[in-house]
């Protein structure tokens, strides 16, 4: 059986188990994105906390990610579903480039732009909202872009831990030696990959100075 | 100096100086006065602590040493985001924000003042006629204007809350002779009418000796002498010599060229 036959035979699984892989990279990305975004700003404003940050994140993206599942597996709560373990190493793997991206973006926002604001009187909150995060923006959503490519890769591994995604064809066609069974899974989701590459590069041109 | 005894300077350096923390010292022992309504032009080289002098005056830099008085406050005693909006600041045209259109630049003190949107759109287009510029300018990004156009918006931001104090740091430095001598001349009209207190910084002698009331030359982080245009011209002091004959501007001592 090729591998066409076999994703029409199996499409509505195939749906089901895209839209698992989708929730589990979109959540992690919300989450990365919530602790990571602030976690930038942080180190943009206190340069003493942005080795231990950044390092910290750059550890983390060093640690194969089955390893990774493995450590987060004896830890309460989150150790005893699946999905939410699978859920916070995809969040940990993405939060390197959404930290290091907002954190360049705002420090490559022009210092004589900068100065002219604080100087006109502008409050560092106003200077944030209004002048760095808006001009840092375009780098900030490559560095989500970054993130959510590497995450949709990622989760495909998260099947091996039993938290489901497109992942489990992999593994089942591996198993079975059947090459349309892998492909099954891995057309989908290169699919996803190219397409959240594409939309948000969109985003970001739009987003970036002009 | 003489100070005028009928009303308190607008600002006033006394013993001022600025160290950076490897104690490089960048202004030494500043005492200046600068009176309402003049425009005081800080002029010297890369490097000789005009720019340092200026961002002093609204607290981008802290003083080291010594005191410094806004409309007879010690700067120790001001609110600093409230004397930074007491002061107008205009900056080499990179200053202005590139996301923001020239009605929101120039309406930026007011927006952070919290004036009502009607009255801001109101105030800017005042400003835009004000500094010569087309009202249809009010809706483009500051990439789409060129260099003068981009300068007059920098200075209609400066003026926008009506600040009494303005701070002008080479404010026509990046633009072409031409363009350059043209906001100069609008300039000096537009001060001779609004009667701002002004100090404007300058390597251009020239620039110096059109648009000050009187001149401070500044050398290597001290303050050398501060003139009246017409005393600058005449003074025999070395370094003042040395501005007239690197600008060429021997002639307005009304010399004659070489024969």
């Amino acid at each position: 059986m090729n591998v066409w036959q076999f994703m029409l035979q199996n499409h509505t699984e195939i749906l089901d188990l895209t839209l698992e892989h989708l929730w589990l990279v979109g959540i992690s990305t919300l989450l990365a994105v919530v602790v990571g975004i602030p976690l930038g700003i942080l180190v943009s404003r206190w340069p003493v906390f942005d080795k231990p940050v950044l390092g910290g994140a750059n550890i983390i993206q060093t640690i194969p990610s089955l390893a990774l599942f493995g450590f987060l597996l004896p830890a309460p709560w989150i150790g005893a579903r699946a999905d939410r373990l699978a859920i916070l190493a995809l969040t940990l793997y993405a939060l390197l480039p959404l930290i290091r991206n907002t954190y360049a973006g705002i420090k490559g926002v022009d210092r004589a732009v900068i100065e002219a604001g604080r100087g006109m009187g502008m409050t560092d909150r106003q200077l944030l909202w209004q002048v760095e995060l808006p001009l840092a923006s375009g780098v900030i959503i490559a560095g989500v872009r970054v993130a959510v490519v590497v995450s949709v890769g990622l989760a495909t591994i998260a099947a091996a831990i039993g938290a489901g995604g497109l992942g489990e064809f992999i593994f089942r066609g591996l198993a079975m030696v059947n090459n349309a069974v892998i492909l099954a899974g891995a057309i989908p989701a290169a699919f996803l990959a190219l397409l959240a590459d594409f939309s948000l590069g969109r985003l970001e041109r739009h987003l970036s100075p002009r | 100096m003489n100070t005028p005894v009928d009303q308190t300077p607008a600002i006033e350096f006394r013993n001022v100086s600025y160290r950076l923390e490897n104690g490089k010292e960048l202004l030494h022992r500043l005492t200046l006065t600068v009176r309402r309504g003049e425009t005081l032009v800080l002029l010297g080289r890369s490097g000789s602590g005009k720019t340092t002098t200026l961002k002093l005056i609204n607290q981008l830099l802290v003083p080291s040493a010594g005191e410094l008085f806004v409309d007879g406050r010690s700067t120790r005693d001001w609110d600093v985001i409230r004397l930074r909006r007491f002061i107008g600041y205009a900056i080499q045209e990179t200053g202005l924000f590139p996301h923001f259109t020239v009605a929101r630049n120039i309406g930026l003190v007011p927006q952070i003042e919290k004036w009502p949107a009607s009255r801001i759109q109101q105030r800017v287009e005042e400003l835009l006629q004000l500094v010569g510029l087309d009202p249809q300018m009010a809706a483009r990004y500051p990439g789409e204007l060129s260099g003068g156009q981009r300068q007059r918006v920098g200075v209609a931001r400066a003026l926008a809350a009506d600040p009494p104090i303005l701070l002008m740091d080479e404010p026509f430095g990046a633009l072409d002779p031409l363009t350059r001598a043209e906001l100069q001349q609008e300039f000096r009209a537009l001060q001779q009418r609004l009667r701002k207190t002004v100090v404007f910084v300058t390597h251009d002698l020239n620039e110096a000796l059109l648009l000050g009331t009187r001149i401070a030359l500044m050398e290597d982080g001290r303050l050398f002498s501060t003139h009246t245009p017409e005393e600058f011209l005449q003074s025999d002091e070395p370094l003042v010599t040395a501005y007239l004959e690197a600008f060429g501007a021997d002639n307005h001592r009304g010399k004659r060229g070489q024969p």
